[in-house]
């Protein structure tokens, strides 16, 4: 008996030294601040595998040695990383009886965005009514994956149900050790998405988050993984046109793509989170690690962005091209205005032979905001007949403001053709003056303008988001002309 | 239609037109002549309202309503079109976005209904075609690229189609050739109604054998210091700009 009430209370040990804190498993927040123990209470959490909780905590103790980059042409105060909390359950918004309790201003940009009334109901967290069935929608969707074999659900889902491909891919791309945002991402990950698409398959139709909207709420340290098998090709699209706004300032996610032998991803994100008040106070900080290998011969990757939020802006979408003939695609508007600094490019590094990359990078500056571009292009001794083309465009609207160019160029081998354009212009008021003279508003006449400049990136996004976005664009450069 | 009195506009504090008086009625077409640098191009910013072009004497009156009280689009969408020397290049919006979102922008200005994507297309068809304007042309960026006689076709264009009641033509001709002038002025001249009227100012008396005008204005030192019928600009033609006070360019 003596044993056995030893054994009980050694678990209660464990089980203390597990937690470290008497905070019950069921509260809804970690503790303030960032600890061993608030690693190992997320992944009790999520009721993970051993080894994932050993993956975090390495990762946390390699965090602890690292320092913040400073190389961005960003600045803001010293983050303070104890003072916040790393984990708190997806909360369910305020539900709201009718559309008239919502923010008048929010609507009005659903109705410049076009956004159907179901849908503005939806994000605006108002109870949605019985005619649209929102359930069977998502239904039908997962029943149409699941019929092709693809697996699309939270990463915390793929843990549990997938725990082999999970183990074999996460950190593939984006090692824990990579830069001190993902390593803090790897020990503290909370929501995100994970995709597989089995060999051969062409996925059905385009994997949009917004089927998840009803299910978890944006986390602050996402993960996605996405793995594309041989042949295989999907589409996914990210984020929405819709102003997001978050209590939390940090956000650090990490983005990981596989493309095998002859797979093609193509990831398209939207971003429009809170950008700061007129002063510049209270924004979003976004440092977002997104990375694609081709692993694979003949494999593809394409990124698209459509920058528009966050008060700071860290991104570097990346290829590493290692399968022979594979190809990467960077295509990225990112606008700035009030505040908002981005510093955001891309890295194409050709390990393999014949391996081919695009960047076309259309930067637009507004009000007193920062905007460069940071890129690098990188061929490897071994990597024949690469072939790069970069097209970095800047748009400068105001005097206030300012762009960058920052583009590396490195080859070690003799046979690369890397070309690089790039274009400083800013709106004339002759421009502006033709354009009304036809009728057209200033504003209008703006967005018209900018659109003109973009035109090549928005038509690489997919339809459903190509004319938000270009909504999108003039909303974002409200007020800043005149 | 038109009522311009004693306007006096200064250009970065520089006086350019000193005094001038015109009236264009309904259905007239006017030309104005004169050398270079007499203020022909300043007339047409001011009617368009182009900031920098202040007024600091005088009125301007269009159907009764004081132009000096409306912004550049309000002015448009009231019925005043502006055919520029240099049309304007707009990279990555193509003539058929420009065209919708102008006349869409305009008719919304005036309370009417916008017109959808099909019935756009078929009007826009059928307003090109006199001008050789061909799909292929609407579908490339508004006059990046395009020639001379292109760009002038596609303002020409975009007066038909969006049939102002007073149109400014300013030096339509230049930089045109014989047949890219013919094409343009019978383009113009199909627009000719007793409900429009016209002004047309250039420098050369060529483009009036094809535009021929109600009335010749000649103006000189920010001044009209003459006025006639259209053999004005023939005489014009022959002796030059000398005998009013300017150089002849």
């Amino acid at each position: 008996m003596a044993a056995v009430r030893e054994t009980v209370e050694t678990v209660g040990e464990v089980e203390k030294y597990k937690y470290g804190f008497s905070t019950d498993i069921e509260s809804e927040k970690a503790p303030l601040g960032l600890t061993e123990d608030t690693v190992r209470f997320i992944s009790a959490k999520k009721n993970e595998p051993a080894w994932l909780l050993e993956w975090r905590l390495a990762a946390f103790r390699r965090w602890l040695t690292m320092t913040e980059p400073t190389w961005a042409k960003v600045t803001y105060p010293p983050i303070d990383f104890q003072d916040a909390y790393y984990y708190s359950a997806p909360k369910q918004q305020a539900k709201l009886d009718s559309l008239d309790q919502v923010d008048p201003k929010l609507l009005e940009t659903y109705e410049k965005l076009g956004i159907p009334l179901t849908e503005q109901k939806m994000l605006a967290g108002v109870a949605v009514d019985a005619v649209f069935d929102s359930v069977s929608v998502v239904t039908t969707f997962k029943e149409k994956l699941a019929e092709a074999g693809v697996i699309f659900c939270p990463m915390s889902e793929a843990v549990a149900k997938h725990p082999e491909l999970v183990k074999k891919y996460l950190g593939s791309v984006v090692p824990t050790s990579d830069n001190f945002y993902a390593t803090l991402n790897s020990a503290v990950f909370s929501e995100g998405s994970f995709v597989y698409i089995p060999e051969g398959v062409r996925c059905p139709m385009e994997l949009s988050t917004y089927f998840r909207i009803n299910e978890k709420q944006t986390g602050q340290f996402e993960r996605t993984l996405i793995i594309a098998e041989k042949g295989s090709c999907v589409s996914y699209l990210e984020g929405c046109t819709a102003p997001q706004r978050d209590e939390n300032q940090l956000h650090a996610a990490v983005v990981e793509l596989v493309a095998l032998d002859d797979a093609e991803i193509k990831y398209s994100t939207v971003q429009n989170w809170f950008p700061g008040d007129e002063e510049g106070k209270g924004g979003v900080y976004n440092f977002v690690t997104k990375r694609g290998d081709c692993r694979g011969a003949n494999s593809k990757i394409s990124w698209t962005q459509v920058e528009t939020g966050s008060a700071i802006t860290w991104k570097y979408p990346s290829c590493i091209l290692r399968g022979d003939n594979s190809r990467g695609e960077f295509y990225s508007i990112a606008i700035s205005n009030g505040h908002q600094q981005v510093d955001s490019g891309t890295k194409m590094i050709h390990l393999g032979r014949n391996t081919t990359s695009r960047i076309i990078s259309k930067g637009i500056s507004a009000g007193k905001s920062s905007n460069t571009y940071r890129g690098l292009v990188s061929v490897h001794r071994k990597a024949e007949n690469v072939r790069n083309f970069t097209q970095c465009d800047s748009l400068l609207i105001g005097s206030k403001c300012s762009a960058h160019t920052v583009p590396y160029v490195e080859t070690k081998n003799p046979t690369a053709v890397l070309e690089h354009e790039a274009t400083t212009s800013k709106i004339s008021d002759d421009q502006l003056f033709y354009c009304m003279q036809r009728g057209i508003g200033e504003e209008e006449a703006v967005a018209l303008i900018v659109n003109g400049f973009c035109r090549d990136v928005l038509q690489q996004l997919p339809m459903e988001f190509a004319v938000e976005a270009q909504k999108l664009v003039g909303i974002s450069l409200e007020g800043s002309v005149g | 239609m038109l009522e311009i009195r004693n306007l006096h506009v200064t250009v970065d504090g520089k006086e350019i037109l000193k005094g001038i008086d015109l009236d264009v009625a309904a259905g007239e077409v006017h030309a104005i002549m004169g050398p270079n640098g007499s203020g022909k191009s300043t007339l047409s910013y001011v009617l368009a309202g182009r900031e920098g072009y202040e007024v600091t004497e005088g009125s301007i009156l269009f159907n009764g309503q004081d132009l000096r009280e409306m912004g550049v689009d309000e002015r448009a969408a009231a019925g005043i079109f502006l055919a520029f020397q240099y049309p304007l290049e707009i990279p990555g919006v193509t003539t058929m976005t420009f065209l919708k979102t102008a006349l869409n922008a305009q008719r919304k200005a005036r309370g009417e209904e916008e017109l959808d994507a099909v019935r756009f297309l078929k009007l826009v068809r059928e307003k090109a075609k006199p001008l050789n304007v061909n799909d292929e042309m609407l579908k490339r960026a508004l006059n990046v690229g395009y020639s001379g006689g292109e760009k002038k076709r596609a303002e020409v264009l975009q007066m038909s189609l969006l049939e102002p009641s007073l149109a400014v033509l300013d030096e339509t001709d230049s930089g045109l050739d014989i047949d890219a002038l013919k094409t343009v002025a019978e383009g113009v001249n199909a627009m000719r109604s007793p409900e429009r009227s016209m002004i047309v100012i250039t420098h050369y008396q060529r483009l009036l054998d094809y535009i021929v005008p109600d009335v010749v204005h000649v103006l000189s030192g920010g001044r009209i210091v003459k006025t006639g019928g259209k053999e004005l600009a023939l005489e014009l033609e022959k002796s030059g700009y000398a005998a009013y006070g300017a150089d002849a360019a």
